[in-house]
């Protein structure tokens, strides 16, 4: 009777799987389909020849009149004024606050997934316990994901009714697919959260898998979709210089900022939904009665701070990727950020990034103290503070100096002879190479801590290591040093060679680290649990870090199109087309933050309630 | 109290590579100057050091305990009394201090800041013209066949116009070097037109100082508006000349 009650389970649970794989077929071959369609029109409308339109597959016929309009030329009174709003600062927040949760209940599913199937692989519950936990913290999410997601586009219908009907009358498609996949992404959540006992064991636990992975298929859809309306609105593709839309969807979503913005929010959403977790098993930690619970909720942080770093090592690479796109598209934009008035949030950006990496070496420095064995290591610990703090200082002193007129004087110019040489790229590359290299160094030290190789090419292995870090910090060094006496665009070409020795260092030496410490011997097991209180905060520091960078560089890259609505196409002529100050767009950021934390620690209280409840249960039986 | 020595002398050292390490080696590469550190940057290195030096005496459990204890004895003893109140009129000393050196009167001349190269418009309006700076390039760098005639030719415009404040080697230092502020660019400068696109320049050149966005300061540039002296396709040349003279090419990306 078992055996057929669970055949019947494992068809009903393949009958899903299907229905899931179709649910995502259907709104993607559909989408597919109009843009295969529209991209082999014989009747494309198209190129009115604008610069807008570069690439453009189609041929408008002479005379033809579009079915599109141009983009409208906006007064002051067509932005209307809701009482007590003002338009630019809540849509900012609103949007900002989506983002926010966006990036995270995105991220989770991912890490999650890997940690169930790293469970499975390994036929250890506690990945799973673990895994089943981390989703739990963004089911609240999730909800007011979706909340404020609704409450923007009223926003924009309400405060920007002219921009949002010109976006509409290009993106109404994929709008309305966004909302289709929307659906899919719940329906996966629901089913994937709530299924988690049920579908926990053999082929149900395939299923299960199966549901994580449409899940973040789901995910991953609505995020490319969404990055679509965001890269338009700055490098604006597949219309004419008046904005008329050409009529090719899919030109006028491959813009050329897409597939950078795509990949910068894919990895940071990993770092950002890490770090948040990390916050919330410290949070648990740091509230936690018993040595079991305090041993779970430490190697979750662990486990969080792991992923978040993981995610953040190569983030500065898809930046650089991004912002050498957004100089190319327009050198206007790549100067206001890089060199003109947006520099300076990038020197806070550096400041935050830094303190990103202490924080997260602190972590792992902290960490060593629970692991016997770790005494033959700790005292590289002081160099390691030596260069990564040398490194952040390097990192964030800015080109132009702010001095009063006494210190220009002194200095005898505005070029500081030494700390001007440190403000251009060729230090910064170098310095964040290093910090990542000194980075991993700290991992590599943790991982070691407790073992002790037995592999007969032990100390060959070591001094291969070493030679191999050796290497690796002259190589970055003296390409930065080289970097001072070439022009710029040979120059950039530089942080390839940087950035391709940091990532040699970090893969060969882990392979090494692999195959040495195959069957090692141990000095005694982590005794999770007995961790310093304080490193906890350092877990704090990184998620307010992550939402405070993501919050500014946000910001940074919204505000390059500055008085135009889609850059160059659409004007913003409403009473708020201008740039704030940068003080009081700081303030609008930290505002944002300080709302996001409020609503995160309100998930995470809810989370709470249902771990009472459990364990109320599990008491009662 | 070992601990807690250990930290003051490392955040001291390193105190010290800031204020008088880093000008010296400043002075040693330009004579006849002290190049401190500005204060609004020592302040955040020093943020930091101190943070680093505090994790690094954190990090261990027993180090941790060590460089707490003092201040754990000092606030948590009641013997200690009386120099708890010392340490506390210190700290509220020095708090005072700080708070009165930042709200103090002065009369310096406020911090301006000016950006080297500020963001171009993504059109200008010359000639009675409007350029679209996002597409425009140099007419004459397709012309191949005539690119030494052309290079020449703005060899010749830069030595009648250009060359009494960029100077013969084109490294900033004309005859009128000195009598200007901000200094004359210097093209030979890694830093100068290699990193920025032939638009830039066209720009730049074509409106001169006061064609400047405001985070430029337009006010205090000497540059001329040049479009009033020379024609469109001189500026162009020019232009062609500086990067053939100085064999930096120009950005294109």
């Amino acid at each position: 009777m078992n055996s057929l009650r669970k055949s019947w389970v494992n068809r009903f649970s393949f009958l899903f799987l299907i229905l899931f794989v179709f649910t995502l077929i259907i709104p993607m071959g559909y989408s597919a389909s109009i843009s295969l369609k529209e991209a082999f029109a014989t009747e494309a409308p198209a190129s009115a020849g604008g610069e807008h339109a570069k690439g453009e597959e189609g041929k408008k016929v002479e005379g033809e009149k579009s079915q599109y309009k141009p983009a409208s030329k906006l007064k002051v009174e067509d932005y209307p004024i809701v009482k007590g709003f003002n338009s630019r600062i809540a849509v900012w927040i609103v949007a900002q606050l989506h983002l926010f949760f966006g990036a995270f209940v995105l991220a989770v599913p991912i890490f999650v997934l890997v940690i169930e199937g790293v469970g499975l692989a390994t036929k250890d519950e506690r990945y799973d316990h673990m895994a089943h936990e981390f989703i739990k913290v963004s089911m609240t999410a999730f909800s007011i994901t979706a909340s404020l997601g609704g409450l923007l586009a009223f926003m924009f219908v309400s405060f920007y009714p002219d921009f949002f009907k010109y976006m509409a009358g290009i993106f109404g498609k994929t709008m309305i697919i966004y909302a289709i996949l929307f659906f899919g992404e719940s329906f996966c959540l629901y089913v994937y959260y709530y299924g988690w006992d049920r579908l926990n064991k053999g082929f149900s636990k395939w299923v299960h898998l199966s549901v994580g992975l449409m899940l973040n298929v789901f995910g991953m859809t609505l995020m490319v979709l969404s990055n679509t309306w965001a890269s338009f609105m700055m490098a604006p593709s597949g219309i004419d210089d008046s904005g008329i839309f050409l009529g090719n969807i899919w030109a006028a979503i491959r813009g050329p900022l897409w597939n950078p913005i795509n990949l910068h929010r894919f990895i940071a959403n990993i770092a950002f939904g890490g770090s948040v977790v990390g916050a919330y098993a410290a949070f648990k930690f740091l509230s936690a009665k018993t040595d079991e619970e305090k041993a779970h909720y430490d190697w979750m942080g662990y486990t969080a701070n792991f992923i978040a770093i993981f995610g953040f090592l190569p983030l500065p690479f898809a930046g650089y990727w991004l912002m050498k796109e957004v100089y190319s598209y327009s050198q206007q934009m790549g100067i206001t950020a890089m060199g003109g008035a947006f520099a300076w949030l990038f020197i806070i950006q550096a400041v935050l990034i830094g303190s990103l990496f202490l924080g997260a070496n602190y972590y792992l420095w902290c960490g060593m103290g629970r692991i016997k064995g770790s005494e033959r290591y700790t005292p590289a610990i002081k160099y390691l503070v030596i260069v990564i703090v040398g490194c952040f200082l390097v990192w964030f002193t800015p080109h132009t100096l702010i001095m009063t007129s006494k210190e220009v004087t002194q200095v005898g110019g505005t070029h500081h002879p030494v700390l001007g040489s440190l403000g251009v790229m060729s230090a910064k590359n170098t310095a964040v190479n290093m910090l990542i290299v000194s980075t991993f160094l700290s991992f590599m030290l943790y991982r070691r801590s407790n073992k002790i190789a037995t592999a007969s090419w032990t100390s060959t292995g070591n001094a291969l290591q070493v030679a191999l870090f050796t290497a690796a910090a002259i190589n970055i060094v003296t390409l930065g040093v080289y970097g001072y006496f070439i022009p710029a665009n040979i120059r950039i070409g530089l942080s390839i060679p940087q950035v391709m020795t940091t990532l040699t260092v970090i893969i060969v030496s882990s392979i090494i680290d692999a195959f040495m410490y195959k069957g090692a011997k141990s000095t005694g097991p982590i005794e999770w649990g007995k961790m310093a209180q304080r490193s906890q905060y350092a877990l704090f520091l990184l998620a307010i870090s992550f939402t405070w960078l993501m919050g500014l560089m946000g910001y940074v890259r919204s505000a390059l199109r500055q008085h135009w609505h889609v850059y160059t196409v659409l004007r913003d002529n409403s009473v708020d087309a201008f740039t704030p100050t940068l003080g009081y767009a700081a303030t609008i950021i930290t505002i944002s933050v300080y709302i996001f934390i409020a609503l995160v620690i309100f998930a995470f209280w809810i989370a709470n309630f249902s771990t009472k409840k459990q364990k109320v249960v599990e008491a009662s039986h | 109290m070992k601990k807690l020595i250990q930290a003051v002398i490392l955040i001291l050292v390193f105190y010290l590579i800031l204020k008088v390490g880093i000008p010296a080696l400043g002075s040693f590469l330009h004579h006849g100057t002290w190049p401190v550190v500005p204060t609004a940057l020592m302040r955040i290195y020093m943020f930091f050091v101190v943070a680093g030096v505090l994790l690094y005496l954190t990090f261990n459990e027993e180090s941790a305990k060590e460089l707490g204890k003092p201040i754990k004895e000092i606030y948590g003893s009641p013997e200690k009394g009386g120099l708890r109140m010392i340490v506390i009129a210190i700290i509220a000393l020095f708090g005072g201090y700080v708070t009165y050196q930042n709200v103090k009167p002065s009369f310096e001349a406020p911090i301006e800041l000016r950006s080297i190269h500020p963001a171009p418009p993504s059109s200008v309006e010359m000639w009675g013209k409007t350029y679209n700076l996002m597409t425009l390039t140099n007419p004459f760098r397709a012309d191949k066949a005539n690119y030494e005639k052309n290079a020449k030719e703005g060899g010749i415009v830069f030595f009648k116009n250009c060359f009494y404040c960029h100077g013969d080697k084109l490294d900033g230092k004309g005859h009128y070097y000195s009598g200007v502020s901000p200094l004359p660019a210097n093209f030979v400068d890694v830093g100068t037109i290699a990193q920025l696109q032939e638009s830039f320049l066209f720009w730049r050149i074509g409106t001169g100082g006061p064609g400047l966005p405001k985070e430029g300061a337009p006010w205090r540039s000497a540059m001329p508006i040049w479009q009033h002296f020379l024609s469109e396709e001189e500026i162009w040349k020019v232009i062609l000349f500086l990067y053939d003279y100085t064999g930096h090419s120009p950005r294109t990306f």
